[in-house]
């Protein structure tokens, strides 16, 4: 490890999670915030930078500081979906190398399961969405879908083999007491789960939840004074590569040949120094896709990568280790779960879940469909 | 009731190719500077950035480049489901969404197609395709 120690993350915490009804996103994410600070050891009164990504605002940043009385020096709202976080994350560092602030905020709130039920107006696809809406593709599932479908064309990939994927994470889920599916599963209930778009299944899919988390990110000075230890921000990187599915140039290579590759170089360090991965996983593909794009093996390995259930609890792989998107929760945009557990991997609190003694973990977000990637390593002394 | 279907807000990038369609056209763009050709419609060469940008019609033909079988479909689409939506890359090297109206053991992804213009309501044309051979 060669990397620079300029910022830490100081405390992370999740809100409710699950079926919220009756909280707002702005309890949810007030709930997080307060519950992050405490992790963390600081007060509200030390956070001079916000971030937040939503479409709950004109201007989400402005609606959050000002619900938590918060007056920042930084605001930060960039939405790029579900890797929003990741790449906030890395604002966060680049903000305080330059010296613009010492201690930023980063929140998600959601209650889109508690929405479903509300009837939204559908007004006419607008801009360049009026070339891909009026033939009834689901979004983002179907998106997903045509890249899984190119994928095993040109490779051979199987359904059992992202399969392997989705049962895998729920053992995960299984030792995680706020996970919200945990019975196991076994590959034939993923393959005779229904259709939802082929190739993928019912259980390729994540789960629909409400739900919100917060991360503090601080300078490496004040990281000194914080509760717990800190866990360093060793790289990070990212892109966005499309808007929409038919813009994106290969349906089979994410941007994270990129942000990984620029994450990996900042921080110095090798793919097998890695501990625990914590890989976006929207859909079984999300998957698979990015350990191909992240170099962990070639394009079109990523089924045989992760068969024989090596990403399991016990596997030489160890992946998703909160029951991911999968079985735990997916608010919408979940890459904020992904970096509260890699953190709390890192400082040893997941009890059976715990991979042992890790040092090390890369946390990487995906957006839109497969359109925005953001990739962190993150590392303890 | 079904809700109607989604209707293009159609602005002046899009109206060249909404109207074309109606008169069984698939039109496109074309870059003078580079020669490339551009889908979606747009005021500059997303390659050359060039704003010498001209409407051409297209072929028609092209070949699966993806699909998928919608079986779970919201809003206006509920009803229709099983649909096969597909991302079919023309001769001239543009890709665009669409639907291929061929029945599902024809579809796979490389079989040539060519576009059918399909009146989905009484204002609306788009531009599906079906299969045409094994390819
Ligand atoms: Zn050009």
């Amino acid at each position: 490890m060669k990397s620079e120690r300029v910022a830490a993350i100081a405390g992370v915490a999740e809100s409710d999670l699950g079926e919220t009804p009756g909280k707002t996103v702005l309890q949810l994410q007030a709930q997080a915030a307060k519950a992050a600070l405490e992790d963390a050891g600081l007060t509200k009164d030390d956070v001079d930078a916000v971030f937040t990504a939503g479409n709950w605002a004109w201007s989400t940043t402005m609606m959050l500081a000002e619900y938590l009385g918060i007056r920042p020096r930084y605001t930060d709202g960039t939405n790029i979906g579900g890797s929003s976080f990741e790449a906030h994350v890395g604002h966060a560092v680049a903000g305080i190398r330059a010296g613009l602030f010492e201690c930023a905020l980063i929140t998600y709130g959601s209650t889109q399961r508690s929405d479903r039920s509300r009837r939204r107006p559908m007004t006419g696809p607008q801009l360049t969405a009026q070339y891909e809406l009026p033939y009834g593709l689901p979004t983002p599932v179907g998106a997903y879908a045509l890249a899984a479908m190119r994928h095993m064309h040109q490779y051979g990939t199987t359904s059992e083999q992202l399969a392997e994927i989705a049962v895998a994470t729920r053992k995960w889920a299984m030792m995680n007491e706020k996970a919200m599916m945990r019975e196991p599963i076994t590959i034939e209930d993923v393959l005779t789960s229904r259709w939802i778009a082929e190739p993928l299944h019912l259980l390729d899919c994540c789960l629909v939840t409400d739900g919100g988390g917060a991360v503090v990110v601080t300078s490496a000075e004040k990281a000194r004074q914080i509760a717990k230890r800190p866990v360093w921000v060793l790289g990070h990187g990212e892109t966005h590569t499309h808007n929409t599915i038919v813009n994106m140039p290969d349906l089979t290579v994410t941007g994270a040949v990129e942000s990984g590759r620029r994450a990996f170089e900042m921080a110095g360090v090798r793919h097998e120094e890695l501990d625990v991965v914590e890989i976006y996983d929207s859909f079984t593909i999300t998957v698979l896709l990015t350990l191909e794009a992240l170099g962990f093996c070639k394009p079109g390995e990523g089924g045989p990568f992760v068969s024989g259930q090596r990403t399991a609890p016990g596997g030489d792989f160890p992946m998703n280790t909160n029951g991911g998107g999968l079985s735990y929760c997916h608010p919408g945009m979940y890459g904020i779960f992904l970096l509260i557990e890699a953190v709390r991997q890192l400082r040893g609190e997941c009890g059976s879940r715990q991979v042992k003694d890790a040092k090390l973990a890369l946390v990487h977000g995906t957006g839109g469909v497969l359109s925005s990637t953001a990739t962190v390593i993150l590392g303890r002394d | 009731m079904p809700q109607p279907w989604p209707r293009p807000e159609v602005d002046s990038d899009s109206r060249p190719f909404w109207e074309g369609l109606k008169q069984g056209e698939l039109r496109i763009q074309h870059c003078a500077d580079c020669g490339r050709h551009i889908f979606y419609p747009r005021l500059l060469c997303p390659h050359c950035f060039s704003d010498r940008i001209e409407w051409v019609a297209a072929s028609g033909r092209g070949s699966i480049y993806s699909y998928t079988v919608v079986h779970r479909a919201m809003g206006p689409f509920a009803d229709e489901a099983p649909y096969i939506v597909a991302i079919v890359e023309l001769e001239e090297g543009v890709r665009m969404m669409t639907r291929v109206v061929s029945p599902r053991d024809a579809v796979a992804i490389g079989r040539p197609v060519r576009v059918v213009f399909t009146q989905v309501d009484d204002a609306l044309v788009l531009p599906f395709f079906e299969v045409t051979g094994e390819g």
